[in-house]
């Protein structure tokens, strides 16, 4: 049929789009001489050792996981208190702050960034390692703030309304009921922050630029001194690590749930 | 348990932090910038307070104006493209097994989280001479010498699209996903083929989507920094980099604030305007 043919043109269109990039990137990574040639000559696995041996790298690779890290625990706080109050409570004045969550995230990235560098400019803390964990749990704070909101509106009210008939009081509820239900939730909202964290340029550059190295800054000062292979490799360990974390999220949650469909049992 | 209204101080608790946290580190930092955009520079420190316009004034020149119809031209023309080819792929996607979406979506969130700098390093190997494509072209005997595709308007098309075009994919995923199926069915059975069906009932009942994620991605686009730089000649640099060139290197936060005050109320305006035209249109139908 016409419909099948043309999806399989189309699939396989997107795919190699969306796969050309990692490929080439791929063989370069793995080429043996420090030049970017392709296809690549010769197999080593030097440039990968790089990242973890070279100082320069290894120092931008532990800086970018650790602002991913924290930065993605401080967004997970501020999202959680505000999913639940908005689930819990009648106060539609309070909707404020979830559009201010989701704002931060439409603006285009450069504004949002330069609010950021005149901010801590103003209050003197300019470069500091803390503030860049800070600018990137607000500008991720959207992500765990939808996947929360998604979480708490699948929950079954009448599940907790049997808790609280049995006499528990909210937090027995919070803690015995409502935090296990959302727990994959708040996970995956964990996960979505910290792999965009770890990628993201302009708000890390803007606030600490030109005192911490994370990853992505490393790269684009690298670009401007001339290719170096290690690039390549730093390249395919990302989407190594992306993939990795998304394959989980998909392994043991429902993905397509989390993105926006309905329940998975339908199909 | 029901929703209920708050009724003592401790029911506001929870919100405490989530607000306090949003308000010091984003009202207040947006509105610094904005208060800076209106103060004067200072060539030893950052600013000075003032209330001038003169940061705009500068701004409405016509070179800053050629950048600024540029950024708008180059965002509305990935928005296009990206709605046009994730449109149809999130259908056919949306009608696969369950299998086959999780394993696309995997991918796919993998390439959204790409870095820009990444997605442009990939980018300009593919485009550049000693290890593009154009290799693969004179390999299988299409061309014959391998050439640079960068810098150029066409490769900054094409990786601010890959950029954009994940994020399109997922804008789209849930209202498609969620469109009831007996529409099609019904289309179906009165004798329309797949490819009818899709034209006459899918797109009219997903207009008001379509409209949005254009809306969405093109201020996606607007915001892209890094490609503009990476793959294009400085012609083609859209107002983000020219932002961050004043933030940084001229160390002119203020005119740097005006531009960026700029950028929000066009995205704001031309987001306003194609929600008045959609609207209409469905008032109309």
């Amino acid at each position: 049929m016409s419909g099948t043919v043309f999806r399989r043109v189309l699939f396989t269109v997107v795919g190699i789009f969306l796969a050309a990039p990692l490929v080439v990137v791929a063989g370069v990574s793995v080429n043996e001489r420090q030049s970017l040639t392709f296809p690549p000559q010769g197999f080593s696995l030097s440039w990968y050792a790089q990242i973890f041996t070279d100082q320069s790298w290894r120092a931008a690779l532990v800086n970018s996981l650790t602002l991913a890290a924290t930065s993605a625990a401080l967004a997970v706080i501020i999202a959680l208190p505000l999913a639940w109050f908005l689930w819990r409570r009648i106060a539609p004045w309070a909707n404020i702050f979830q559009l201010l969550g989701v704002a931060p995230f439409i603006l285009p990235p450069v504004i949002t960034a330069l609010g950021f560098l005149t901010f801590w400019a103003t209050v003197g803390a300019y470069g500091q390692a803390w503030t860049a964990a800070i600018s990137h749990a607000i500008f991720f704070v959207t992500l765990p703030l939808v996947t929360l909101s998604l979480g708490f509106n699948s929950i079954d009210r009448s599940l907790v309304e049997a808790a609280s008939t049995m006499g528990a009081n909210d937090r027995t509820v919070l803690r015995t009921v409502v935090l296990p239900l959302i727990l994959p939730y708040l996970v995956s909202g964990y996960a979505f922050v910290f792999v965009l964290s770890l990628n993201e340029y302009i708000v890390a550059y803007m606030t600490v630029g030109f005192t911490m190295e994370t990853l992505p800054i490393k790269i684009f000062n690298a670009l401007r001194y001339g290719y170096t292979p290690t690039m390549a490799s730093v390249t395919i360990f990302f989407v190594a690590v992306a993939a990795l974390v998304f394959g989980l999220i998909a392994r043991f949650g429902d993905l397509p749930k989390l993105l926006g469909a309905l329940s998975g049992d339908e199909k | 348990m029901r929703r209920e209204p708050p009724r003592t101080i401790g029911d506001y608790a929870p919100l405490v932090f989530p607000a306090i946290m949003l308000v010091v580190f984003f009202v207040i930092p947006f509105s610094t910038m904005i208060m800076v955009s209106f103060f004067r520079r200072d060539q030893a420190g950052f600013y000075t307070p003032d209330f001038t316009f003169d940061n705009y004034e500068r701004f409405l020149s016509a070179f800053f104006g050629g950048v600024l119809g540029f950024s708008i031209m180059l965002a509305v023309m990935v928005a296009i493209v990206c709605v046009l080819i994730a449109f149809p792929f999130t259908w056919m996607l949306t009608r696969a097994s369950r299998r086959v979406q999780v394993v696309w979506l995997v991918a796919i969130l993998s390439v959204l989280s790409l870095s820009e700098v990444i997605i442009g390093f990939a980018w300009s190997t593919l485009f550049s001479r000693t290890a593009g494509i154009t290799n693969l072209l004179v390999a299988v005997g299409l061309m014959s010498e391998a050439r640079a595709l960068l810098p150029g308007f066409g490769a900054v098309l094409t990786g601010m699209v890959y950029q954009a075009l994940p994020y399109t994919i997922l804008v789209l995923y849930p209202a498609i996903v969620r469109l009831d199926p007996t529409l099609i069915e019904a289309a179906r059975t009165l004798g329309a083929s797949p490819v009818r069906a899709f034209a006459n009932v899918v797109v009219p009942a997903l207009r008001n989507t379509i409209v949005a994620t254009l809306i969405m991605v093109f201020v996606f686009a607007l915001g892209s920094y890094l490609l503009p730089q990476i793959l294009g000649r400085p012609q083609h640099w859209t107002l983000s980099v020219l932002i961050t060139d004043q933030a940084i290197y001229q160390s002119n936060m203020p005119f740097a604030a005006a531009m960026a005050v700029f950028l929000v109320l066009m995205s704001l305006a031309l987001v306003g305007l194609t929600l008045l035209v959609g609207g209409r249109r469905e008032a109309q139908a």
